[in-house]
């Protein structure tokens, strides 16, 4: 390798005591930088942590700092949030609205991922390529045309004309459908890349031998191919979670029932009526946050995997 | 590649998916195309104007792009903002963390702090960084710094000042997306040959030497590839503006992404919002050709 010859051609030199100095405060400049900025990354989540628990009368008297000496918590910011300000419909929201949106994309990837990565078909990897550009597509492309299909299903594919169709009201802007669907359409792409590429990497002769002993496609599919891809998925179904648990912009475009609106929604929905209350803002994020930091500490590897996967979602 | 023979079955397989995909990515792509060169407002817009809507945006408004006067201004120069200092930031710090917590024991500790903004909601970092920045001293934990440090100083709005309001979104931004970058240089930093290193610091190269002549270069493809996700995230930013600052004071730090949402959802003009969706996608179309091309090569070798 070139680098490593050049290198060595560097002259050697003995290591003495000035070196060794240096390299001692090297380390020292090591660790002062990552500690400076670990601290920088805390203090902001921490200040608001501890906010959360102090009373709205503590808040407006002192700052959150005074609290890491003097400590006076209560429990009743949460409480108020989770009743009076309906952050407890929200939670349970988010959940009718996440786990329908996780489970059917990654459904539906597992059996697209499976054909473009064993099956034939004609114009398989052109339509890959198409999924795969796909990923990419700003959401904005799609906002305008997908409410106007939500708000008239029928009269968007023009059916307007078709008898009983035209009398039903399948408007999708109140239900929990619209947003599954479309989150389910928005995750596609990336599901299905990272799931074909897992696939495709299985080994070859185990899904010969398969069909050689009279497996079906699906067969090969369901008690081969995605036992052994349960590493993927579970990255896979932690990082769609994720993304749709936190999303905020498409439930406000396309949830535009009040009483069914997710945490995200509801918190922005604060911040506007109560910008500077701040007992209410720090419970209600925490709220919000408290499922996401739950699931990455207790499956970090898996979570860490599938969000630097799918970094340019969205 | 494929086990057995073409059969029309294979296609009940990727049926849903293309279906999905074609009703609510490819079909509604092409119709935004067709919308932008409408105009009139409701989601309906039925004017043909051609492409009044594109000249107004790069010509006449002045809160997309206004260069008649120095500085200049506008989403477009926001975003290009966004571009630089987000970008260098994230990649930057990220590069600077992976190498530096390599070489310490609590280097799992540092990783998961730096780590855990990406894991929360945008709205949610956003109420954080409304906190951080506030102008009241007993809240916001900055400006309580910088008056007790400077009894002069009066508190400085961050989010209220026009010419502060950028930087300001741009550094929450940096804090959630500096772990993302981290975590991915620090997986191909330690994928480095390690005698290679070693045997620079044996030949008496110093730490910036070994780092400038031997990590960077060989670390030029996985920093390119995290450079390219921080640009795309930078073009799209959304979420944080809108619930940070709301494109705000006086229409200051909008960025691309935000005047689309706005255009369409706040002031009702979905014509002339889709030109900026459209504007957003062709800032994009370089990255899905190079992805495309990418995952070219990879196949190649596969």
């Amino acid at each position: 390798m070139n680098t490593q010859t050049s290198v060595h051609r560097l002259r050697a030199r003995p290591i003495n005591l000035s070196a060794r100095l240096v390299r001692l405060t090297g380390r020292g400049v090591v660790h002062i930088t990552l500690i400076g900025l670990a601290i920088v990354w805390l203090v902001p989540s921490l200040g608001l942590f501890i906010t959360s628990w102090r009373s709205p009368a503590d808040i407006a008297a002192s700052g959150w700092w005074t609290a890491l000496f003097q400590p006076r918590y209560t429990a009743s910011n949460y409480v108020d949030v989770l009743t009076a300000r309906g952050l407890g419909q929200s939670f349970v929201n988010s959940f009718l609205i996440t786990v329908p949106a996780t489970v059917i994309p990654i459904t539906v990837a597992a059996l697209a991922g499976y054909a473009f990565a064993w099956l034939k078909f004609r114009g398989r990897d052109t339509l890959f390529l198409i999924v795969l550009a796909l990923m990419i597509i700003p959401l904005q492309m799609t906002w305008v045309p997908v409410l106007r299909m939500f708000n008239d299903p029928v009269g968007y594919f023009g059916l307007g004309g078709v008898p009983f169709l035209s009398d039903l009201d399948l408007r999708l802007t109140g239900s929990f459908v619209g947003i599954w669907l479309a989150h389910t359409a928005y995750g596609l792409p990336f599901a299905i890349f990272l799931l074909r590429n897992f696939f495709i990497g299985l080994p070859r002769e185990l899904l010969e031998s398969a069909k050689i002993d009279g497996a079906s496609d699906f067969g090969i599919f369901r008690r081969i191919a995605l036992p052994l891809s349960i590493p993927a998925i579970a990255s896979l179904t932690i990082f769609q979670f994720m993304w749709v648990w936190n999303d905020l912009l498409n439930a406000l475009i396309f949830l535009q029932d009040v009483t069914k609106r997710p945490l995200t929604v509801s918190i922005n929905a604060l911040l506007g009526s109560y910008g500077t209350e701040w007992h209410i803002l720090a419970a209600g994020a925490f709220v919000t946050m408290s499922v996401p930091l739950l699931v990455f500490f207790s499956l970090q590897r898996y979570f860490v995997r599938g969000i630097t996967a799918g970094a340019i979602k969205g | 590649m494929a086990i057995g023979k073409r059969k029309w079955t294979s296609w009940l397989y990727v049926l849903p998916a293309l279906l999905l995909l074609a009703v609510f990515l490819v079909l509604p792509t092409i119709q935004t195309f067709w919308l932008s060169l409408h105009s009139g407002t409701g989601f309906s817009p039925t004017k043909f104007v051609g492409p009044d809507n594109y000249i107004r945006l790069l010509t006449q408004d002045r809160f997309f792009l206004k260069v008649d006067e120095w500085p200049p201004s506008g989403a477009l120069v926001n975003n290009v903002l966004w571009l630089v200092l987000f970008t260098t930031g994230t990649v930057g710090l990220g590069l600077l963390i992976a190498v530096l917590a390599d070489r310490v024991r609590y280097e799992t500790i540092i990783k998961a702090i730096i780590f855990v903004p990406m894991v929360i909601s945008a709205t949610a970092a956003s109420v954080i960084f409304r906190f951080v920045y506030s102008p009241d001293t007993n809240a916001g934990v900055i400006n309580a710094f910088l008056t007790r440090l400077f009894p002069d100083l009066a508190p400085i709005p961050w989010l209220g000042r026009a010419d502060l309001v950028n930087v300001a979104v741009i550094g929450a931004g940096v804090w959630i997306f500096t772990g993302l970058a981290m975590t991915v240089l620090s997986a191909a930093y330690k994928s480095l040959d390690r005698e290679v290193l070693e045997a620079a610091a044996v030949d008496g190269a110093s730490g910036w030497q070994i780092f400038w002549r031997i990590i960077l270069p060989m670390l030029s493809g996985p920093i390119v590839v995290v450079t390219i996700t921080m640009v795309i995230n930078a073009l799209k930013m959304l979420d944080l503006v809108l619930v940070m600052t709301q494109g705000g004071p006086r229409n200051a730090s909008r960025t691309i992404a935000f005047s689309m949402f706005w255009e369409v959802f706040n002031n009702s003009l979905a014509g002339y919002g889709s030109a900026i969706a459209v504007i957003l996608l062709i800032l994009v179309a370089p990255v899905i050709v190079f992805q495309v091309r990418r995952f070219r090569a990879e196949e190649a070798l596969r």
